[in-house]
């Protein structure tokens, strides 16, 4: 399955087909979805007039008029909070955390009511949202504007968590979450809004148009949450990365002509375990990437998985490359950041093991 | 228990109404009106004080330290702003232009040596309002070792131990829970100091800065809570982001004295910031003010703030600017044109010091990353 969907936007560029960057997927996918749907709300900070800081919105207030898409005050706890009741009440809100950094106020609304009101009510009442946020670092945002707290969500029992790395991806993904009956958190990688970035940061970005991934067909598509998406086929060994990450990763075996298999995991949770363990099974060697802070993150989960399931395949320890087990600092972003040159290191230790 | 608790309440009030008048009586402000009788008075009592009189009353050389500290964070703000176009400033830069009578009017009617202040992202004019050195302000937001943070905090995370200033806060409204916190200290170490907590418009829509407010009134906490009410959270307009756009009756329902104050006059803020802050001093709990303002420039420098007209920034500039303002007291009383162009030239010269400083100190070294997370290195 996870080779179909990669092949669909290639036989689309073929077709000569329209391409997108992930803020015009993003907005396309809600735009289609609030067209079909007049229970889908979108809300947040200056989402309406203004469009979104990143402009994801951009155009869906005139659309769709003030009361589906409208702007909020400064109060995450009180938008995940409506969110859930609203939810609750038979609407599908898409609220917008403006950015992951300020999703901690909303924490509470998240993890007690969200993720545990169809458990608690025995599947009487759900909670269908999709909470929106950008995430992740490489623009020199600092502390308060470049961390990837993907793992706290993933740790919740209830909430599934997505995270797309490509504008196909990511409005077939979008387009999911919205029609997922559970609470989805779906953070988008804002580094890779408007261009995939290889980690190379003093080197010039390529635009999205010039990407692969790049061509998002028009109408509705979604692509299934709890698939894996592989990048690109490979002996050497596995590595497995979602976001910002898979293109990093992806650019570093380019660059080193590692023949590595790429998964890029799409969603956390659900995780396509299946497709992990497949590709580890055959390749013997596993290194994991991620951006988010070391101990106790999504890669601690993973390493732990596949040693349980491939144990007896492996011919390498298990590597993590992610950032360090420090706050994101405003100077030193790409000491912090795990780029080419951590990545390299990973991967000649583990293909010499 | 619900009647007598009221009647206790309302005795206590009373008697702090009476102590407050008492109080204005003596003191060489002019009394607020009386308060027999009049449930809320304490509510509205400072701000009856400060509409008598609203101006402070400053010699020639506080007036002219106003001006050039103001000039200062214009000054630097601007340059900022260059070096930002450059690149030499990287990701969120939110600057102060409009803005300086707020920090400046206040600041300067702080007790340096006890009293403590904290603030939101937009935070450079605070503290250029402290005397704090603007060459290691210009580092920090150029990301350098030599900078106050050390190039770890950047444009909207630096601090001062020396002057108590606790930061410079990138999350919206989080710093006023802190405000509390600080507050909170200062009653408990019998230190004298107050806690001042700015926040903005955006921020007064958060949910912890309601759960402070009460606080601070239930236990009367030694904080002035300042909203710096600029018309705009980011891109959303004061009128459709907040149901009470008169952000100083906010406080009403916690029962916290508000005032509603120009922020485009120091003088007027320094007046009502002396009214606030002996209230405070005085043992009777936080004070709310609200100082209406305006950015001149977006939010960030990312935004181009395409929800306002530019004719509504010109007016702002044309008819209100706080430095203009002064400017022409400072004419009426005798200055010259002369006079102030060689202090506008000297702080232009300043504030291009701090850029070449912040320019040629060298980024902190990568082992910098893992100090400063926990006690020890790891």
């Amino acid at each position: 399955m996870s080779t179909e969907t990669q092949n669909a936007p290639e036989a689309a560029a073929e077709n000569g087909e329209r391409r997108l960057n992930m803020i015009e997927a993003i907005n396309e996918a809600l735009d289609l979805k609030m067209s079909e749907d007049p229970d889908i709300i979108v809300m947040g900070e200056d989402v309406g007039y203004f469009g979104g800081v990143f402009r994801a919105t951009a155009g869906l207030q005139e659309k769709h008029g003030k009361s589906r898409v409208f702007d909020t005050p400064i109060s995450e706890c009180g938008i995940i909070g409506a969110a859930v009741g609203m939810g609750a009440y038979g609407l599908r809100p898409v609220p917008e955390i403006q950015f992951a950094d300020y999703i901690y106020p909303g924490l509470d609304q998240l993890i007690s009511e969200a993720a545990r009101l169809r458990y608690r009510s025995a599947n009487d009442y759900i909670a269908p949202m999709t909470v929106r946020s950008p995430f992740g670092g490489g623009i020199f945002g600092g502390q308060t504007h470049s961390q990837s707290p993907e793992a706290l969500f993933a740790h919740v029992a209830g909430l599934k968590t997505v995270i797309p790395a490509t504008p196909y991806d990511a409005k077939g993904l979008l387009i999911a979450a919205i029609e997922d009956n559970d609470p989805v958190i779906f953070f988008e990688p804002k580094r890779i809004y408007n261009a995939p970035f290889t980690g190379y940061y003093d080197k010039p970005v390529e635009p999205w148009k010039k990407h692969r991934d790049s061509v998002v067909p028009e109408g509705k598509y979604s692509i299934p949450l709890g698939k894996a998406r592989i990048v690109q086929e490979g002996e050497a060994l596995t590595v497995i990365a979602y976001g910002t990450m898979v293109h990093v990763a992806e650019a570093v075996c380019r660059e080193k002509g590692v023949d590595a298999e790429i998964i890029d995991l799409r969603t956390i949770v659900p995780l396509d375990i299946e497709a992990i363990e497949a590709s580890v099974k055959k390749t013997g060697k596993c290194l994991i990437v991620h951006e988010a802070t070391r101990t106790a993150g999504f890669g601690a989960e993973l390493s732990a998985l596949v040693t349980e399931r491939c144990f007896y395949h492996l011919e390498a320890p298990v590597e993590r490359v992610t950032g360090f087990d420090t706050p994101y600092p405003h100077s030193l972003e790409w000491a912090y950041f795990p780029g080419p040159v951590r990545i390299g290191e990973a991967l000649d230790r583990i293909l010499e093991a | 228990m619900a009647k007598p608790a009221r009647t206790r309440k309302t005795t206590a009030k009373k008697a702090l109404a009476k102590k407050a008048a008492t109080k204005k009586a003596s003191a060489k402000k002019p009394a607020a009106k009386p308060a027999a009788g009049d449930e809320d008075f304490v509510l509205h009592s400072l701000q009856d004080a400060h509409e008598k009189s609203p101006r402070y009353d400053a010699s020639d050389d506080e007036l002219m330290k106003f001006y050039e500290q103001m000039l200062l964070i214009r000054r630097f703000e601007e340059k900022a702003g260059q070096l930002y176009g450059l690149g030499l400033i990287g990701g969120f830069c939110h600057l102060y232009i409009g803005q300086e009578a707020v920090a400046i009017g206040l600041q300067s009617a702080l007790n340096n040596d006890t009293d403590s202040v904290i603030t939101g992202y937009r935070d450079h004019g605070h503290m250029l309002a402290y005397g704090i050195d603007p060459n290691v302000i210009m580092a920090e937001l150029t990301g350098r070792q030599a900078g106050i943070s050390k190039g770890k905090g950047g444009s909207m995370h630096m601090f001062s131990t020396e002057h108590k200033f606790y930061g410079g806060h990138g999350i919206v409204g989080a710093q006023v829970a802190l405000g509390g916190g600080l507050a909170l200290a200062h009653q408990y170490n019998e230190d004298g100091g107050i806690c001042l907590a700015y926040f903005g418009d955006g921020a007064a829509n958060q949910g912890q800065v309601y759960e402070t407010f009460n606080m601070a009134a239930l236990w009367k906490l030694p904080i002035v809570f300042v909203i710096e009410n600029n018309g705009y959270a980011m891109g959303t307009a004061v009128k459709r982001s907040s149901a009470e756009t008169e952000f100083y009756r906010r406080g009403t329902a916690f029962r916290i004295p508000g005032m509603d104050v120009n922020g485009m006059d120091v003088l007027e803020v320094r007046n009502a910031a002396e009214l606030a802050f002996e209230h405070v001093r005085g043992g009777n709990g936080p004070v709310l003010m609200e100082l209406n303002t305006y950015r001149y420039r977006g939010h960030s420098m990312s935004d181009p703030a395409k929800y306002r007209t530019r004719e509504e920034v010109q007016e702002k500039r044309d008819h209100h600017d706080p430095i203009e303002g002064i400017k022409k007291t400072l004419l009426e009383r005798g200055k010259t044109e002369e006079d102030l162009k060689a202090i506008d030239k000297a702080i232009r010269a300043r504030v291009a010091e701090s850029a070449d400083f912040a320019e040629n100190s060298p980024e902190p070294e990568p082992s910098e990353l893992y100090t400063d997370v926990l006690v020890e290195e790891y």
